[in-house]
């Protein structure tokens, strides 16, 4: 346990030293939802039913952008072989690399979505629903990208290969996150249906991921 | 205790490097791997770490302590420092001593010449004081096997001395060296393995 909180803490210290992993995935976040807008033009009808649609891409896609350094750092400083040489299973290690990610990358993201719903006319229950169903989606972005993040550690150009390898797993994630979303406004779904197999996706993630990447990077350390 | 390689046989790349390897290395003995370059030096040392498949062949650690495996027995030294340039000296150890096992930081540090920069990033290190570094997490955590790929790169004269001193401390405290190099060590080689003749 005091090992699997030494990664967490080392992952933590590393990211909010070096800084730019959260505000990155902030601004690129902004940038994706400010874009939408001038490609739809300014009808506020649309954008409000759409609204939720778009900060759940925004989010998708900010949510990978800093996660092929996820395992590459550690890979090339050598960092990798002696995690292996550790006592703790690689599994949990993962876990804990996934949870610091996710805490600095990934909470950011859910805290400003609020602000970036009022820039698409989302109307407050809406801006609340994408809120929680960001802050329970998000999670499973994160466990699902680490399959990716660790299998890109084999190959070099790994960064640009993630998104492919990533993007059709999360395809779950992304209808159930945006349906229950669209049910908070309007219906006629109630909102804790879709609520909760986005629940169940995170928790099928958390344990799948963490499994498979842990497959993968074995095999890669050689 | 006793670390016993036999019939090993290494691939890489679809290319053998080497087959019908065996050592045997008893505690407080040191095995000196030689050989010109791509002989398999490295690749011997990530086997017996379990970091390389064994193509054939098996590694046993004899009357060790029997619920680790030989590699959570086994401190690597490898060509990559495994330290983060945003991270002090004493984060990065102490990293490793919470995440390997137990062990005091600061005397490591002092005995390689490190106490001095504890509170500096370890980004701004020299090649030889990130090797120094990396010497100090194998003496802050305890564990029987050291696997040292060219220990002495890098390292100045005083710095090989140290190194050579603490390897002898190692050996007499019941440990076993397996080391990968070119040039002298400044021990004496209770047993040489040439790779590539």
């Amino acid at each position: 346990m005091d090992a699997l909180a030494a990664v967490f803490i080392r992952d933590m210290r590393i990211a909010t030293r070096i800084g730019g992993g959260a505000l990155m995935g902030v601004l690129f976040f902004l940038a994706v939802v400010i874009l939408l807008p001038f490609a739809i033009g300014p009808d506020l009808a649309l954008l409000r039913r759409i609204g939720p649609a778009i900060l759940w891409i925004g989010a998708l896609l900010a949510s990978l952008l800093a996660l092929d350094r996820l395992f590459a750092a550690d890979h090339e400083d050598g960092s990798l072989d002696l995690i292996l040489l550790g006592r703790s299973p690689l599994e949990l290690v993962i876990i804990a690399k996934a949870l610091s990610h996710w805490l600095t990358t990934g909470l950011p993201l859910v805290l400003v979505s609020p602000v970036l719903g009022l820039f698409l006319n989302l109307e407050p229950v809406a801006i609340g629903a994408v809120m929680l169903t960001l802050l329970i989606g998000t999670p499973a972005l994160t466990f699902i990208g680490v399959i990716g993040a660790a299998l890109a550690v084999m190959l070099r150009r790994g960064g640009l290969l993630l998104p492919v390898l990533v993007l059709p797993l999360t395809i779950p994630v992304l209808i159930f996150g945006v349906s229950a979303a669209n049910a908070a406004v309007v219906g006629p779904v109630p909102f804790a249906t879709p609520l909760a197999i986005l629940g169940a996706l995170t928790l099928m993630s958390l344990v799948v991921g963490p499994v498979a990447a842990a497959a993968a990077l074995r095999q890669g350390s050689e | 205790m006793q670390l016993v390689g036999s019939d090993l046989v290494c691939v890489r790349g679809g290319r053998p490097v080497f087959s019908g390897l065996g050592f045997a290395v008893a505690t407080g003995q040191a095995l000196v791997v030689s050989g010109p370059n791509g002989a398999g030096k490295t690749s011997l040392l990530r086997m017996i770490a379990g970091l390389l498949r064994l193509e054939a062949g098996r590694i046993d650690l004899r009357g060790g302590a029997s619920e680790l495996t030989t590699a959570e027995q086994a401190h690597f030294l490898g060509h990559q420092d495994a330290l983060k340039s945003a991270l002090t000296v004493t984060e990065n150890l102490q990293f490793w001593t919470r995440y390997l096992g137990a062990g005091g930081v600061g005397a490591a540090l002092d005995a390689v010449g490190l106490g001095g920069l504890a509170e500096l990033p370890a980004g701004y290190l020299s090649a030889g004081q990130r090797r120094r570094l990396s010497v100090a997490r194998l003496l802050a955590i305890k564990r029987p096997i050291w696997l040292l790929d060219e220990p002495t790169a890098a390292l100045d004269v005083s710095g090989q001395g140290r190194l050579a001193e603490l390897m002898h401390k190692h050996l007499a405290g019941g440990g076993m060296i397996v080391a990968a190099t070119h040039g002298p060590l400044g021990i004496d080689a209770d047993k040489e393995l040439r790779l590539g003749l």
